[in-house]
């Protein structure tokens, strides 16, 4: 399997990450050395292996109904490009 | 100070020898004399560590100290820590001042340890030589010509020159044992789900895990007494009744049964690396130990895994940093959408981009089968190799890294090569279980050599005690860089 610049700029398009022809190409060689590292996976029979998503058999605890976290929003939209009247900024979305 | 333990430094503290101030200002002379050259540190702020050591000994005044009150510890800059700039490496989070504290900073606080900074790092924890850092690279403390190791390179050379008596890190893949190795520290990262991911910036968070950093194996016992413990705000967090970690470091070696997986001493592995692994062996045999050979048959399989499970991971923990709600922005865009594009162009570095570019791939339409599905049984079959070499030993030794520390520049421009370097490590990341690095010698060139143990499922008192031992007939911990004094 190979990528090609074009396929580059298309999974850079899915991830949102602005990409000229240029870099497409530069990243294309050594995505494609990543992925003949990665294909060495394929050759292995995992028929009948159940996949492994976790170190631990976990599960999702669950917890009271209760409100357990105090406003701190001016603290956390302190850190933000930018804020108006408690909101967050970005540019019009809907016409 | 330069080769006192933490129990040492606890002791004169609680003896009133030496106030928590006085100490933290000695290591802050000894940051602002070195980092310069080193760059171990990101943030350092002289005031507010000096403030927190004030109420440290304001503890101590009171007889209320703990173990570890007014030692001081430097943080990986993966941890939120309220009030200090916390940029994980990137210039994503150049500008991030975090408006509260992750679980393991909350825990050191607690235990009145002050914080000397925020370490240097690879980006966004993603590389094994620090040179990914959006601050610059980090220098190895043994000869400043070569890398520290990564991600937590920072933490390992501020600790091998004495910047600090102990650090934090994380490992997700490596990234405290490998830096530990090509510093010459001792590193450890416990069983998944011993240490609260809350506050830790997520990189792959399946495999994440923070650990302690220090010279020696107990000092890390102390570090991971106070670092422990169940958090409800980390959903993977495990509850169980807390442990000391010093309890088993005195115990006598005889009848341990040390796995030597021939895989970690085939093809690849650097000679002066094994010989000096197999010397300690041999130690270890003096102390009554006996090695078994144990075989870990899907090992070599590790990075091809890895790099399929932590990149997919990423892609999605990452598609967080949007210019939204915190962090960079690009100065200009046309649309929200621009806006997106642009900001992660600008913001993430070659490495993540990467990392994500690829992670976006194998979670694609038609991919996920044979990528990730792939990746995840075979996940499966590392673990259970490790079950099966558990039935025959106590503990799994071999090499942390395949050589010692490499020349700065030398494997940046091959990201496959750079990976190669996580062997050894990535294997517990996978199956989840504590593995360590401890010092065991030093090659030719006088850089330090790492030896890796790996545990069975929360058996980080064990791995302690065999690395305690070692130590009291070893020396090697107990060296620091000539030329920083």
């Amino acid at each position: 399997m190979s990528l090609t610049p074009d396929d580059v700029k298309r999974i850079a398009r899915l991830a949102r990450i602005e990409t000229s022809d240029a870099e497409a190409q530069a990243t294309q060689a050594q995505l494609n050395s990543i992925f003949d590292l990665i294909a060495t996976m394929q050759a292995v029979d995992t028929r009948g292996v159940s996949p492994m998503a976790h170190a631990q058999e976990v599960y999702q605890r669950l917890r009271d109904d209760v409100v357990t976290e105090t406003d701190r929003h001016a603290a956390f939209q302190a850190v933000a490009p930018a804020v108006e009247n408690g909101l967050y900024l970005v540019p019009k979305v809907i016409e | 100070m330069s080769e006192t333990s933490l129990s040492t430094l606890a002791a004169q503290l609680a003896g009133k020898q030496i106030s928590s101030r006085e100490l933290a200002q000695q290591y802050l002379d000894r940051i602002a004399a070195l980092n310069p050259a080193i760059n171990a540190f990101i943030t350092v702020d002289a005031e507010k560590t000096l403030l927190e050591a004030a109420a440290a000994d304001a503890l101590i005044a009171a007889g209320q100290a703990g173990p570890l009150t007014g030692v001081p510890i430097a943080h990986k800059d993966i941890f939120c820590t309220d009030g200090w700039l916390t940029t994980c490496g990137s210039k994503m989070l150049s500008n991030f001042v975090a408006p509260y504290d992750a679980h393991v900073i909350q825990r050191f606080k607690a235990a009145g340890m002050p914080s000397l900074g925020k370490t240097n790092m690879d980006e966004f924890a993603m590389g094994s030589s620090n040179e990914t850092s959006y601050f610059g690279t980090v220098k190895n403390p043994w000869n400043p010509a070569y890398v520290p190791g990564g991600s937590s390179g920072g933490a390992a050379a501020c600790v091998a020159a004495r910047m600090a008596p102990a650090a934090t890190g994380t490992d997700t893949g490596g990234s405290i044992r490998q830096p530990a190795a090509l510093c010459g520290i001792t590193g450890l990262k416990p069983t998944y789900g011993l240490v609260s991911r809350y506050g830790m910036i997520a990189f792959a968070s399946s495999l994440d895990q923070a650990g302690p950093m220090a010279p020696s194996a107990e000092d890390c016992a102390l570090l991971l007494n106070a670092m422990t413990g169940f958090d409800p705000k980390d959903s993977t967090s495990l509850d169980r009744e807390k442990e000391d970690y010093t309890r088993d470091l005195d115990k006598p070696l005889a009848g341990l049964r040390v796995g030597l997986p021939k895989e970690f001493f085939a093809e690849g592995l650097n000679s002066e690396v094994a010989a000096a692994v197999e010397a300690a062996v041999n130690e270890l045999k003096k102390l009554g130990a006996t090695p078994v050979e144990i075989s870990l048959a899907n090992s070599q399989l590790a990075i091809p895994v890895y790099y399929v499970l932590a990149p997919a991971e990423a892609s999605s923990n990452l598609s967080r940093f949007d210019g939204v709600r915190y962090g960079y922005r690009a100065p200009e865009y046309a649309s929200l959408d621009d806006m997106y594009c642009k900001t992660r162009a600008q913001g993430f570095g070659a490495e993540v981009k990467r990392r994500i570019l690829i992670g976006a791939y194998v979670l694609s339409h038609g991919y996920y089968d044979a990528y990730y599905l792939q990746a995840q049984k075979i996940r499966r079959l590392i673990a259970d190799d490790f079950g099966a070499a558990f039935k025959a030993c106590d503990v799994i030794l071999g090499p942390t890294a395949p050589g010692t520390a490499f020349k700065l520049g030398e494997k940046s421009d091959d990201p496959v090569e750079m990976y190669l370097n996580d062997l050894y490590t990535i294997p517990a990341n996978l199956a989840g279980l504590p593995g360590m690095s401890l010092p065991c010698g030093f090659d030719a060139q006088g850089l330090p050599i790492g030896l890796q143990l790996v545990g069975n499922y929360f058996s980080e008192a064990k791995m302690l005690n065999v690395a305690h031992q070692y130590q009291r007939v070893t020396d090697w911990h107990t060296r620091a860089p000539e030329g920083l004094k």
